[in-house]
């Protein structure tokens, strides 16, 4: 093909890009030198002093970062596992809907809280589970005495994990849904002239048919282990439920730029980055290597 | 498809559509409470006697919105970031994606350059690096920090989205424009650009949506509220809790005093945009999401 000098083409439309993401990226990648230093804001990452891994010795010394690391990755288990399971039920039990209008307004409706933003379902949640808000009314019906839900450390983590579900189930059923339309329907006419009933068709046919799709997203999900939703928490969660609700994210923004203690707050963070980073390339390998699935 | 038409069957179908609508009934409930509360009078809020209607309906919360000049500024603010974000995205997004979907064949230097994009969408410095950097380049209360800092941590998904489906292209379509005697950015703009409609709103939503949403940045490089975006403004006001320690009367004493009625208000006018662009666009984001292939 003639495609012959059109590479110095192909450089100048990804510069501008190139440009944008070295600026913004890819120089504050170098800030990460302050976990090593003593850093002083007034002489610089260039002036400050080195002390090599004493910020990492102190880290592991404090209660507070284990405590907020089991949090962490407490919170995004639970959330891994809602939201492989549920987006899963509820795209077969919509599947099962055959009035094509009824099904769409539907879709319609649940992909929505999606795409609102956490401060907006922060503030609407926050409202509805309020002392004398509307759950503690429909509670009191049933003469149980209101709850102090966003203040009480011991129900915070499921709070968390049910809102975040319930606000991504929806978006989450896309994939589903279009792997069940993948399927053969000469599958379903064979199997039912065979006489298999609607559960045999569900376990025989349609589940073998997203099981691919189902396992991809397991392995994908491996690489959120540490991502337990810096903007849900931080619009949800008060100093009464630190104990259990204190996530690597919102920790890092507390301590680094409400206390400026910048070097902990990097190191910290780092640490994040480093893992995060391993853990999805390691789900990008395993679903290449299980499924075949290239991202990139 | 086949239809089963034993009674078993019907009733099973009957109980599913129950499930189900009701299931998404409670994705809008608590949007619809939002706006019921924003038109009930202070005192119905206050005595927590506000359900699914307004108590003494009136438009006073959004009369005095509307004398809060800060409400508006920080609108604005976000419109500005909008369009500004959403229209650099839509310009670099396949500016980039056309050379980096060529095979390493047609384009030597694709696998590097692909790889180097994707290390700064898996890895980042970290909260403060950031902040350290963009105070040194001088963008703190600037909209540009707002906009290019998003950007490039959302830009890379985007790129592999359109990449994707760029891929899906029939490549005779190419072959034949090249037979013509076209070059990269005629094929790009004449040929790729217009057959890419489904993928280019898809990006185009998640872009909107994104920098509408995003509220982290306006509060740590805004360092002045007349600079804040709406969703900044809003966490300020409504959602954020002073971070120091704090009792459980406190904290039931402050869901008490605000003003329910206009944050409700305020938080049903900032949901606006997004429930607008939404129905519009939804056609496009499964198609172009599926069709992508990203599954995320």
């Amino acid at each position: 093909m003639r495609t012959k000098g059109f590479a110095k083409h192909y450089y100048l439309m990804l510069l501008p890009g190139f440009i944008w993401l070295i600026l913004f990226s890819i120089v504050p990648m170098f800030g990460i030198v302050i976990a090593f230093q003593n850093y002083n804001p007034g002489l610089g990452v260039f002036g400050s002093e080195f002390v090599g891994l004493e910020t990492f010795r102190y880290m592991f010394e404090l209660n507070d970062t284990m405590n907020v690391f089991f949090n962490t990755i407490y919170i995004a288990i639970m959330k891994i596992v809602g939201n492989l399971i549920v987006p899963l039920v509820f795209a077969l039990m919509l599947n099962e809907v055959r009035y094509m209008g009824l099904k769409r307004s539907i879709q319609t409706i649940v992909y929505l809280p999606h795409f609102l933003s956490w401060v907006i379902l922060g503030g609407v949640l926050l409202d509805i589970f309020a002392y004398g808000g509307p759950i503690n009314q429909l509670l009191a019906m049933f003469g149980i005495d209101p709850v102090l839900f966003f203040g009480r450390a011991d129900l915070f983590p499921f709070l968390v994990v049910g809102s975040d579900v319930w606000k991504e189930f929806g978006f989450n059923t896309i994939i589903y849904l279009a792997a069940l339309t993948g399927i053969n329907p000469a599958l379903y006419e064979a199997a039912s002239i065979d006489g298999a009933s609607r559960l045999r068709l569900l376990w025989h046919v349609t589940l073998p048919g997203i099981r691919t799709t189902a396992v991809l997203l397991a392995v994908l999900s491996l690489g959120n282990v540490l991502n337990a939703g810096f903007d849900q928490i931080f619009n949800l969660y008060n100093p009464l439920v630190y104990s259990s609700g204190d996530i690597i994210d919102t920790w890092v923004y507390r301590a680094g730029l409400l206390n400026l203690q910048y070097e902990l707050a990097t190191a910290v963070g780092l640490l994040k980055s480093v893992a995060g980073f391993m853990l999805i390339s390691l789900s990008y390998y395993l679903a290449y290597r299980f499924t075949n699935y290239r991202i990139f | 498809m086949f239809k089963s038409k034993t009674f078993s069957s019907k009733m099973v179908d009957i109980i599913l559509i129950i499930i189900l609508v009701v299931i998404a009934i409670t994705c809008i409930l608590p949007l619809w409470y939002t706006l019921a509360l924003s038109l009930s009078s202070k005192s119905a809020a206050a005595a927590g006697a506000v359900g699914l209607w307004p108590v003494d309906f009136n438009f006073n919360s959004y009369q005095q919105l509307l004398q809060d000049s800060q409400f508006f500024k920080s609108f604005w603010i976000s419109v500005q970031r909008v369009v500004l974000g959403a229209g650099l995205n839509f310009i670099i997004v396949p500016l980039m994606a056309y050379p980096l979907s060529k095979t390493v064949k047609d384009f030597k230097g694709r696998n590097v350059l692909m790889w180097t994009l994707i290390f700064t969408m898996l890895f980042n410095g970290g909260l403060i690096p950031l902040y350290l950097t963009i105070k040194a380049y001088g963008l703190m209360n600037s909209i540009w920090a707002l906009v290019l800092v998003g950007g490039a941590q959302t830009i890379v998904f985007n790129i592999i989205l359109t990449i994707n489906f760029f891929r899906n292209l029939p490549s005779s379509l190419e072959e034949a424009a090249l037979v013509d005697g076209a070059g990269p950015w005629y094929i790009l703009t004449k040929v790729f650009i217009p057959l890419s409609v489904p993928v280019l709103a898809t990006i185009s939503l998640f872009s909107i949506v994104y920098h509408w949403n995003e509220f982290l940045y306006g509060l740590i490089f805004m360092t002045r509220e007349e600079f804040y975006p709406l969703q900044t403004y809003i966490q300020q006001l409504v959602v954020s809790v002073d971070p120091s320690t704090m009792t459980e009367d406190q904290y039931k004493r402050l869901s008490e005093l605000s003003n329910r009625t206009l944050d409700a208000a305020k938080i049903f006018i900032a949901m606006i945009p997004v429930l607008l662009v939404y129905p519009f666009l939804q056609r496009y984001f499964i198609h172009g999401i599926t069709l992508g292939s990203v599954k995320e």
